[in-house]
C-alpha cells in the first residue's frame, strides 16, 4: 500500500474543518480503506473527541514525533471499524513541537501501511496550517457559502497553489437549502464561480451533525443523514468514483424533493 | 433582473471585489491611482477622452487581469483642436 496523504484545511475557523475529517475517515473506512487521520491542530486538539476517541489517548503527535514512542503506540484504534486509527494533537504543547519536515517524515513512515492518511489542519496560515500541508498530496479546502468563509477559503487556496500543493479541491460545508432558495444564503455555483477550484462536495446543514458530534459518532456511520451520506460521497470520489452533485439550478418539485433524491443512499 | 434584494447576490458582489484586492494586493485607491498615472503617461503621447475610458481588473479562473479598453481621438480632431 502507498497511502494518499489528504490534508483538510480552510484558513478561516469553526467551517467545518474537523467534522469534515472525521467523517470522511470513518466513510473511507467504512468502505474498505485503511485509514490513520492526524490531528494538526498542537495546542487545540479535537478530532478526537469528534471521533468519540478521547479516552483512549496515551500517546500523541508530539511523543511520536520526539521519539517517547513508537508509530504502533501513538495510532489508536478506532474499535467500530476494521481499519481506522487516530493520531492525537497534543494538548500541552504549541505548533512549534512539530515542524513541517517532521510532518512529512512522519507521513512517510506511514504511508507504506495505510490507504489513506487524513491530516485536519487548524485554522489560520501560520506554522500549524505549514506543518498540515507539507505532506500533502491532495487539499481539501473546506468552507462555507459566506463571506468571510468564502475570502479566507480564497486566500488558502492562493497559498496551497504557491507551495504547489494545488490546485485545491472545495468542499462547500453548512449549505442550507432554504436560505440558498430564497436568495438569502450564497448558491454553491457562485462560491465555485468565485473561487474557480474543483468542487469535491456540497454538505448540507443537518442537525444530526450536532447530534452525532454530541455522541462522538460521526454521521457517516449511519445511513440515512444527509451530511452523512454527502461524506460518504466526497469519500468515494477521493477514491475516483462519479459521484453526481445536487443541483441547486433546478427546484421545479420543490428543492428539498431534490436534494432528498439526489442524496439518497445508494444511488450514484 | 429583481432590483438587488437578494443578499446572495449583494454578498457575491462584494466577494468579487475583495478578492480581486486580497489575490492583487492592490486597495481601490491604490487601483485608482495606477488607473490615473496610467492615463497620463498616455496622454503624453496620444489624445484621449478621460471619460471614454475603461480600465478594470477581470478574472479569468483563478487568474486577474487588468483589462484596459482606452478610445483614442482621431488624429484629424487632434490637429483641429489645437
Amino acid at each position: 500500500m502507498a497511502a494518499k496523504v489528504v490534508t483538510v484545511t480552510s484558513g478561516k475557523g469553526g467551517v467545518g474543518k474537523t467534522t469534515t475529517t472525521a467523517n470522511l475517515a470513518v466513510a473511507l473506512a467504512c468502505q474498505g480503506q485503511k485509514v490513520v487521520c492526524i490531528d494538526g491542530d498542537i495546542g487545540l486538539r479535537n478530532l478526537d473527541v469528534v471521533l468519540g476517541l478521547e479516552n483512549r489517548i496515551v500517546y500523541d503527535l508530539v511523543d511520536l514525533v520526539e521519539g517517547r514512542c513508537r508509530l504502533r503506540q501513538a495510532m489508536i484504534k478506532d474499535k467500530r471499524i476494521p481499519e481506522l486509527y487516530l493520531i492525537p494533537a497534543a494538548q500541552t504543547r504549541d505548533k512549534s513541537a512539530v515542524s513541517p519536515s517532521d510532518m512529512v517524515r512522519l507521513c512517510d513512515e506511514i504511508r507504506p501501511e495505510v490507504d489513506w492518511i487524513l491530516i485536519d489542519s487548524p485554522a489560520g496560515i501560520e506554522r500549524g496550517f505549514r506543518n498540515s500541508i507539507a505532506p500533502a498530496d491532495i487539499v481539501l479546502v473546506v468552507t462555507n457559502p459566506e463571506v468571510s468563509a468564502v475570502r479566507d477559503a480564497d486566500r488558502i487556496i492562493g497559498l496551497v497553489e504557491a507551495e504547489e500543493k494545488g490546485p485545491a479541491r472545495l468542499i462547500i460545508n453548512r449549505v442550507n437549502p432554504v436560505l440558498t432558495k430564497r436568495g438569502d444564503m450564497l448558491d454553491p455555483d457562485d462560491v465555485l464561480e468565485l473561487l474557480a477550484v474543483e468542487l469535491i462536495g456540497i454538505i448540507p446543514e443537518d442537525e444530526s451533525v450536532v447530534v452525532s458530534t454530541n455522541r462522538g459518532q460521526p454521521v457517516a456511520f449511519e445511513g440515512t443523514s444527509k451530511a452523512g451520506v454527502a461524506f460518504r460521497n466526497v469519500a468515494r470520489r477521493l477514491q475516483g468514483e462519479q459521484v453526481p452533485f445536487l443541483n441547486l439550478q433546478e427546484n421545479n418539485n420543490g428543492f428539498f424533493g431534490r436534494f432528498t433524491r439526489l442524496l439518497k443512499p445508494g444511488r450514484v | 433582473m429583481k432590483t438587488n434584494s437578494k443578499s446572495a447576490d449583494e454578498a457575491k458582489e462584494r466577494l468579487k471585489l475583495v478578492l480581486i484586492q486580497d489575490r492583487t494586493n492592490l486597495t481601490p485607491g491604490q487601483l485608482e491611482a495606477m488607473k490615473n498615472e496610467l492615463l497620463e503617461v498616455i496622454s503624453r503621447y496620444v489624445e484621449i477622452d478621460p471619460k471614454a475610458v475603461s480600465i478594470f481588473m477581470d478574472q479569468e479562473g483563478r487568474e486577474q487581469r487588468l483589462v484596459a479598453d482606452i478610445p483614442l481621438k482621431p488624429a484629424a480632431s487632434r490637429r483641429r483642436t489645437r
